[in-house]
């Protein structure tokens, strides 16, 4: 019995131990959001098949063979309309309920931002971004050229709009949030990765040029960032 | 010489004046139904000049971005507002739901005239704004500060609202009180029509959220012409205001769509498979009043990624999600009311049973959406523009051209039946999965809505072909649509003249409008003896 329990506080407390230490791994969104998308398509794939077949069985099966025959279902008992609501309800919550816990996890990937994550503020105007790196370095997104992140570093964008609603929306990074006048949102993106292959996109409705408010985002090592930085910096 | 004169002895009205002036419960339906179906025709022109515009990378079609944001503006509005609200509750509503229940009008028929001229004069007025040097670009959301800040005439937008959300509250209050009080001596709430519950259904949801909408959008007018800062966070006003108070309004309003379409589907099928509804009581009280009751606690999954506190976001993941249960029983009833039934095709049916697909696709690509960690990234992408096509725009637009099959017979004395109606449904049928499929597949990589180009996704792939390839598929698929449409529409007005005539109750239903009047019904409906049924009627009632 001794054994038994000490064997279960072990256990309770290597867990507790592990999921300290997830906690500070660097997450993923992006994967994240991957992984569970393949979750939620099976799961509907899955409701979807079924119930497709279900219908079309029933309607090939109970064609009428003359214009007098009528339908034969017989009159459900009280248990019966019961079961067939509370059961059916009872597999659609458990499955909400499973998809919802899912979500939220990762949701906390999504909206927990790493300690050290570099600031970048982000200002949104009809109808270009402008981004404000940490040492007060200014880029300016009005003319579409790309905007170079670092890749030994998660990046958060603080963002607010000097005019209307926009929107920050990273479709390689499976993210996006609203940019409005008077409030502060926020996203972060895992830049571990190197790419030149991400766009950034507004993705709220903003009027005449709202389609062509976008920028290439490139990760790329820390030096070129850098030597970027500086650049735009004796630029600007 | 003698005039002719009336059976009262009075000169006949010409017949212009006669639905112009018309108080009939029927006319007035049919009025509507003409409304509608005009708004349908030239919000369905503009949805075309968007995909036409979409085909192609850069700017072919439009003139200017504001173009392109006016013609997507009148698309939604007219579509939602115009076409589909007026379709189900206006023109569906009104024609059969005094018939259903055994009444000789509505309560109220001097108000309904007026509920159907104010609709008019909504129409007259989003269709000025066509004529005017600064149409409204905003969208059908008409989110500020674009709204406010624009040169676009938001009072356009805020007066249609104004007129058809005043047309619908009349409306409402008239059927409910019709539905309560006048229906036949004998029927009891659980022997109504699925068709007249999920009406009463919209019109309470009706009634209880669109003066909140009327109030954003009036503050929306004060803020724009008046100087006021309701939504202007530098006066202390607040953005987020307007998209809660929008969104607490037409989130409902989806259901204000999806119920009626869901009513006249469970008629269609329960009569043309000789059948009774599935757990009939189950699909009325869990799955009508379930979504009627989850309606109002679900808005904010239209702002997942408004920048609203991560605790409301994840309290309505739950709330939304739990929006399967009572869908979901609806759902089960209608797959069960075909189960041993006794099943006729025909258009009606054939409707109906894409219906079927329909309701399955729309709703389980909800499922994502439901999720706020999935949403930030399917929001205002194409992906979100095709669920909510498959679920409010194609399900009950194919439900109401169902219902219009059904009851052609009722309405005129003729089938609409026929080649031209089998083509047409299967252009139709067809286009709607070209169209709007593609759609899914390149939102998931990022294809946002809302946009006039995508250039800078020239060089994204999905299996193998570029966006561009895929807007092109999806633009074949709108014409598809629009041939089918113009077919049905020639259909529609061939049959109505010189169609197959029909006998009164071609289908053999055991419904009140089907069984106790004439095709068409005069006026008072029922003749000279009054409708009284038994504890034992019931519509879905075959095998006695």
């Amino acid at each position: 019995m001794r054994k038994l329990l000490s064997a279960m506080t072990g256990l309770a407390g290597g867990m507790i131990l592990s999921s300290q230490a997830l906690a500070q791994e660097l997450r993923n969104p992006a994967a994240e959001w991957e992984h569970l998308w393949d979750e939620v398509m099976l799961d509907i794939t899955v409701i979807g098949v079924v119930m497709t077949i279900a219908a079309l069985v029933m309607l090939f099966k109970y064609r009428a063979t003359s214009p007098d025959q009528v339908g034969t279902a017989k009159k459900l008992t009280t248990v019966q309309s019961i079961s067939f609501a509370l059961i059916p309800a009872s597999i659609f919550m458990a499955d909400d309920f499973y998809l919802a816990a899912n979500g939220w996890t990762v949701w906390n990937a999504y909206r927990r931002v790493p300690e050290n994550a570099m600031e970048v503020k982000v200002t949104a105007y009809q109808w270009y971004f402008e981004f404000e790196f940490e040492d007060g370095t200014l880029a300016d997104g009005s003319d579409f050229q790309a905007v170079k992140l670092p890749s030994d570093q998660p990046v958060v964008f603080r963002m607010t709009s000097e005019d209307v609603l926009h929107s920050f929306g990273l479709p390689h990074y499976r993210v996006k949030e609203d940019i409005m006048p008077g409030r502060i949102t926020y996203i972060w993106i895992n830049t571990k990765e190197e790419q030149t292959n991400a766009v950034l996109q507004c993705a709220e409705f903003c009027g005449d040029q709202h389609s062509k408010m976008s920028n290439p985002i490139h990760v790329v090592p820390r030096e070129e960032f850098d030597g970027w930085l500086a650049e735009i910096a004796a630029e600007g | 010489m003698s005039t002719p004169t009336t059976a009262a002895g009075h000169a006949p009205t010409a017949a212009w004046k006669e639905w112009i002036l018309t108080t009939d419960h029927k006319r007035i339906g049919v009025l509507y139904l003409i409304g509608a179906m005009a708004a349908f025709g030239v919000a369905g022109i503009m949805a075309l000049i968007i995909r036409a515009e979409q085909m192609q990378l850069g700017m072919q079609i439009v003139t200017s971005g504001t173009q392109y944001n006016s013609f997507l503006y009148f698309h939604g509005a007219a579509m939602i507002l115009a076409f589909l609200i007026p379709g189900l509750t206006g023109f569906a509503a009104n024609y059969f739901l005094p018939l259903m229940i055994g009444a000789r009008d509505v309560a109220f028929p001097r108000i309904n005239a007026f509920s159907v001229w104010l609709f008019y004069f909504a129409i007259a007025l989003a269709l000025v704004s066509f004529v005017i040097p600064d149409a409204p670009d905003i969208m059908w959301t008409g989110y500020p500060p674009y709204s406010v800040t624009t040169a676009g005439n938001t009072a356009f937008y805020v007066f249609t609202v104004h007129l058809l959300g005043f047309s619908s509250i009349l409306g409402a209050v008239n059927f409910l009180v019709t539905v309560i009080y006048m229906r036949a001596p004998g029927m009891g709430w659980n022997q109504l029509n699925m068709f007249v519950w999920t009406t009463v259904a919209a019109f309470v949801l009706q009634l209880i959220f669109i003066p909140v909408l009327a109030a954003a959008v009036t503050l929306l007018l004060f803020d724009k012409y008046l100087g006021t800062h309701f939504y202007d966070p530098s006066a202390g006003g607040d953005v987020l205001l307007y998209q809660n108070l929008f969104w607490f309004y037409s989130h409902p309003a989806v259901y204000v769509i999806f119920l009626p379409a869901v009513g006249i589907l469970f008629d269609i099928i329960a009569t043309m498979s000789k059948n009774r509804v599935f757990n009939y009581k189950a699909a009325v009280y869990v799955g009508i009043w379930g979504t009627v009751g989850i309606a109002g606690i679900v808005w904010i999954h239209h702002l997942y990624i408004s920048g609203m506190p991560d605790w409301i976001r994840l309290g309505h993941m739950v709330t939304t999600l739990l929006i399967s249960v009572p869908v979901g029983i609806l759902t089960l009833s209608l797959w069960g009311t075909l189960y041993k039934g006794a099943i006729t095709y025909n258009t009606a049916m054939m409707y109906a049973a894409s219906c079927l697909y329909l309701i399955l696709i729309g709703g389980l690509t909800g499922i994502p959406l439901a999720l706020p960690s999935m949403t930030l990234h399917l929001s205002e992408t194409s992906y979100v523009h095709a669920h909510f096509h498959f679920i409010m725009a194609l399900f009950s637009a194919f439900a109401l051209f169902g219902g219009i099959y059904y009851w052609f017979p009722k309405m005129t004395g003729r089938y609409a039946d026929g080649p031209l109606a089998t083509v047409s449904f299967w252009l139709n049928f067809v286009g709607v999965n070209v169209t709007f499929w593609p759609l899914f597949i390149i939102g998931k990589e990022g294809m946002p809505r809302r946009y006039w180009d995508y250039e800078m996704f020239k060089d994204v792939q999905v299996m193998g072909f570029y966006f561009e390839d895929f807007h092109k598929v999806a633009t074949i698929g709108a014409f598809t649509i629009a041939l089918g449409m113009l077919l049905q529409t020639i259909n529609f007005v061939y049959a109505a003249f010189a169609g197959k005539p029909a006998p009164t109750n071609p289908w053999n239903s055991k419904s009140l409008e089907w069984t106790h009047t004439v095709s068409p019904p005069g006026p008072g409906n029922f003749g000279d003896t009054d409708v009284v049924v038994d504890e034992n009627w019931s519509p879905y009632e075959y095998s006695k």
